[in-house]
Parts: structure tokens; C-alpha cells; sequence
């Protein structure tokens, strides 16, 4: 079983690896949206401050629903989800190792990115920290609920959208306890453990219970 | 000696669209028996396999396998249709190794090793090139060699022939009929005749009720 978890993160891997870029796409856009959020709010140092950890929090969920959508819609197209339907390894099984390799190569470079973009919002080392920290824990979250909404869009041409639309309300309360256990990380009156703690809940909820939302809607084809 | 394989299909309903498809198919085979299915574009031929593989939901009737290792049919199945299954960026050799061990049923001693099947193809310069450089003929042959890494008795071959030419053809062919001459069981919708002498026919026509005769 374990076996074949590692083949499809392999196989995923050195697809996504052969293509190339789809790393940097993530990670150029998430630069975008973070460089323009000062153009609208104002160059105040101290405001930047204080929202920088709700304005990387906002532009990583952003930019790890991009390309989420193609999920499954090149194994669909290649036929190559036929084939899962019809192997001993359960179809949630193959959702998870999906999720794992996606989120390998398109989260884990957003995390990566976080701390130097971080710098242009007037964040110190703690507050970077917690940002990451927080990311680290959430994102798997995200690429979890975004794989229901690629499930269930899987067979529309133009689903990208729909995609977003229906999986951004279930992501809201990732983006609240990683927002405010960012924050609590410089201070303030709740202790930086208490959101984080219901943050790495929400993810293991997310990783026990998406597997199947996004498998069942697989096999309503 | 195990049993002989038997699949029976009874009454097989099949909606898809609000639309009946298919009503009311009956047929039975035995291990070693080939089945083309042919009728008209539309007639439900594609439909039939997907449902038989489990990939569509039936509206009613009942498909039964015995005989197998596995009591589920989907498990026991092979299916190729119009999608190849085949990862573009992915060696041809990658990709079946990718199969054969993802669709292995841990009946190994009746699967080709991967080098072997790509002999049979007529693959084997080809092994090392991405699967996107493939003519669609070519392309065809590796889904075709997937049957062969992984082996499963009953192969559902939505035109299998589709691309191929006369020499891959025959090579195919031989295919079945060695997979026949094991006791497997191959049902194939198609246009054209599959090169099986032995093959029976279930014509689809359109909304009649059938069986085979």
C-alpha cells in the first residue's frame, strides 16, 4: 500500500519536474501580490508591520490555488484516472499521494519564499518565523480542501474558477487560526500555541476527511 | 488448475444523460473466448465496456465473474479506450513501468516483464523517448504493451485497433490470442475484423432490446 503511495508521488514528481516552472509561476505570483498590496494600503512601515502577516497568509492561499485545478484534469484527459479506478490501491489513496506531490513542488516553494518577502513587509526574525511556522502547518490544509473543488470540476473545460469559488469559504478557517497565530507570534494576548494548535487540528482534519470528499467525487464521473 | 473463467452478463441496463443506452444485454462468456462488440457510432459500444470495468453505474442487471482470484471485476480488468494512459513527459518505459506495478495483481509469473512487452510492440528503440514524441500509432502500441506488464484476464478493448498498421495489427492479434490461449477473455468494441477467427459477434443496435444469439 505504502508502495504505491510512492509511486504516484514519484511519478508526479518527475512529471512535474520534466515540465518545469510550475514552482516559480507559484512563486513569482505570490511575489506580485504581495508587492502590490503596499501600492494600495500605503508605504506606512508600522501598518505593513502589523498586517504583514495577514497579507502573506492571503497572497500564499491565492497563489497555492493556482494550478491546483489541473490536479486531476491531466490524468482525466490522459486517461490515466481510468487506470486508478481499476488498481488494488484505493482511489484515496492516490487522491493523498496527489495532494503530497503538489504540494512538494507547488506549496512547499511558497514557505520557501515567505521569509524574504516577508522582509518587504517590515516583518522582524519572530514574526517570520511564525509566519512560516503557521504556513508550513496550513498549507497542506489548502491543497487538501483545494483537491475536493479539482475533484468535483475535473470534467469542466474551464473549471479553474469554479474551482476557487468552491473551495476559497471551506478554506476560511485555515486563514483565521494561520492569520492569528501569525500574529501572536510578536505579542499580544493570545499565546502563539493556541491558534497554532487548532491550525495543525484543522490540517489533520483536512488530511483525514479530504482524501475521501475528493475520491467520492472522482467516481461520480 | 484453477476454474475456468466465466463472466456473465445479464439484463445489463445503462443510463447515461437521463438517456437509455443500453437495455437489456445479456451475454456469457467462458475463459478463452473473444467477443467483439460492433453496431453503429452511438450505439452504446464504449458505454458497455465502462460499464462492465465498473467505470459507469448500471441501472440495472447483474455482471458476474467467477473463476478469477479476485471477486471484484474491476480488479480483474484491463481497459483501454481512446485516452492511452500514457504521461507525456514520461518515458514510454517509465510509464509502463509505472503500470506494471500499480496494476500488478501479484499474478506476475503470467505478466512480461517490461523490455519484453516492448519487444512484442516492436517498442523497444523506443523505450527511452518521452511518451509526447509518439505517433498516435505508437502511442497506441504502449497502451496496448500495458496490457501485457500487468496481467489480468479480462481485457475490455474499446477499438484497440484505431492507428495501428498492418504489421502492428497482426503483432496485436497474436496478442489476444495468446492472452486467449491462457483462459483470459477479451471483449473488444470495434469497426474492423480483430484478426480472431474464433470471435463472436455482439451486434448493438439502436434502443432494440438484444442479446446475443
Amino acid at each position: 500500500m505504502s508502495s504505491a503511495f510512492a509511486l504516484i508521488l514519484l511519478r508526479e514528481l518527475r512529471v512535474a519536474r520534466r515540465i518545469g516552472g510550475s514552482a516559480t509561476m507559484g512563486v513569482v505570483f505570490f511575489l506580485c501580490l504581495v508587492t502590490i498590496t503596499p501600492f494600495a494600503v500605503g508605504p506606512d512601515p508600522n501598518l505593513l508591520a502589523r498586517i504583514g502577516p495577514a497579507i502573506l497568509w492571503i497572497s500564499a492561499l491565492l497563489a497555492s490555488l493556482l494550478g491546483l485545478d489541473r490536479l486531476f484534469q491531466a490524468d482525466a484527459e490522459d486517461g490515466s484516472l481510468d487506470q486508478f479506478h481499476l488498481a488494488h490501491t484505493p482511489l484515496e489513496l492516490a487522491v493523498l499521494a496527489k495532494c503530497a506531490a503538489h504540494w512538494t513542488t507547488s506549496s512547499l516553494p511558497l514557505v520557501a519564499a515567505a521569509p524574504v518577502l516577508g522582509l518587504m513587509l517590515q516583518q522582524d526574525g519572530l514574526a517570520l518565523a511564525g509566519v512560516v511556522a503557521t504556513l508550513v502547518a496550513g498549507t497542506p490544509a489548502l491543497t487538501l480542501i483545494g483537491a475536493i473543488g479539482a475533484a468535483a470540476t475535473v470534467t469542466l473545460r474551464r473549471g479553474g474558477l469554479l474551482m476557487a469559488l468552491l473551495a476559497l469559504p471551506l478554506t476560511i478557517p485555515v486563514l483565521i487560526f494561520g492569520v492569528s497565530a501569525a500574529a501572536a507570534a510578536t505579542g499580544g494576548t493570545v499565546p502563539f500555541a493556541t491558534p497554532f494548535a487548532i491550525l495543525c487540528a484543522l490540517t489533520l482534519v483536512s488530511l483525514a476527511l479530504c482524501p475521501f470528499a475528493a475520491a467520492a467525487a472522482l467516481r461520480q464521473l | 488448475m484453477k476454474p475456468a473463467l466465466h463472466l456473465h452478463v445479464e439484463g445489463l441496463c445503462v443510463e447515461r444523460g437521463g438517456r437509455r443506452v443500453l437495455a437489456n444485454v445479456s451475454f456469457a462468456l467462458v475463459g478463452g473466448e473473444a467477443l467483439a462488440v460492433t453496431g453503429p457510432n452511438g450505439a452504446g459500444k464504449s458505454t458497455l465496456l465502462r460499464a462492465i470495468a465498473g467505470l459507469l453505474p448500471k441501472e440495472a442487471g447483474t455482471l458476474t465473474l467467477t473463476g478469477a482470484t479476485e471477486p471484484d471485476i474491476a480488479l480483474e480488468t484491463h481497459y483501454l479506450a481512446h485516452a492511452d494512459g500514457l504521461k507525456a513527459q514520461l518515458t514510454v518505459a517509465e510509464n509502463l513501468d509505472f503500470w506494471a506495478s500499480y496494476l500488478s495483481t501479484g499474478e506476475n509469473a503470467r505478466s512480461l516483464p517490461v523490455a519484453e512487452a516492448l519487444k512484442v510492440m516492436a517498442l523497444a528503440p523506443l523505450a527511452e523517448i518521452p511518451a509526447a514524441y509518439l505517433s498516435a500509432g505508437q502511442k497506441r502500441r504502449a497502451a496496448l504493451a500495458r496490457l501485457l506488464v500487468a496481467y489480468r484476464p479480462l481485457w475490455l478493448l474499446d477499438e484497440p485497433l484505431t492507428a495501428l498498421d498492418a504489421a502492428s495489427r497482426a503483432r496485436f492479434s497474436a496478442a489476444m490470442r495468446d492472452h486467449c490461449a491462457l483462459g483470459g477473455v477479451v471483449i473488444a468494441a470495434t469497426h474492423e475484423p480483430l484478426g480472431l477467427d474464433e470471435a463472436r459477434e455482439l451486434a448493438l443496435g439502436k434502443v432494440a432490446e438484444r442479446s446475443l444469439v
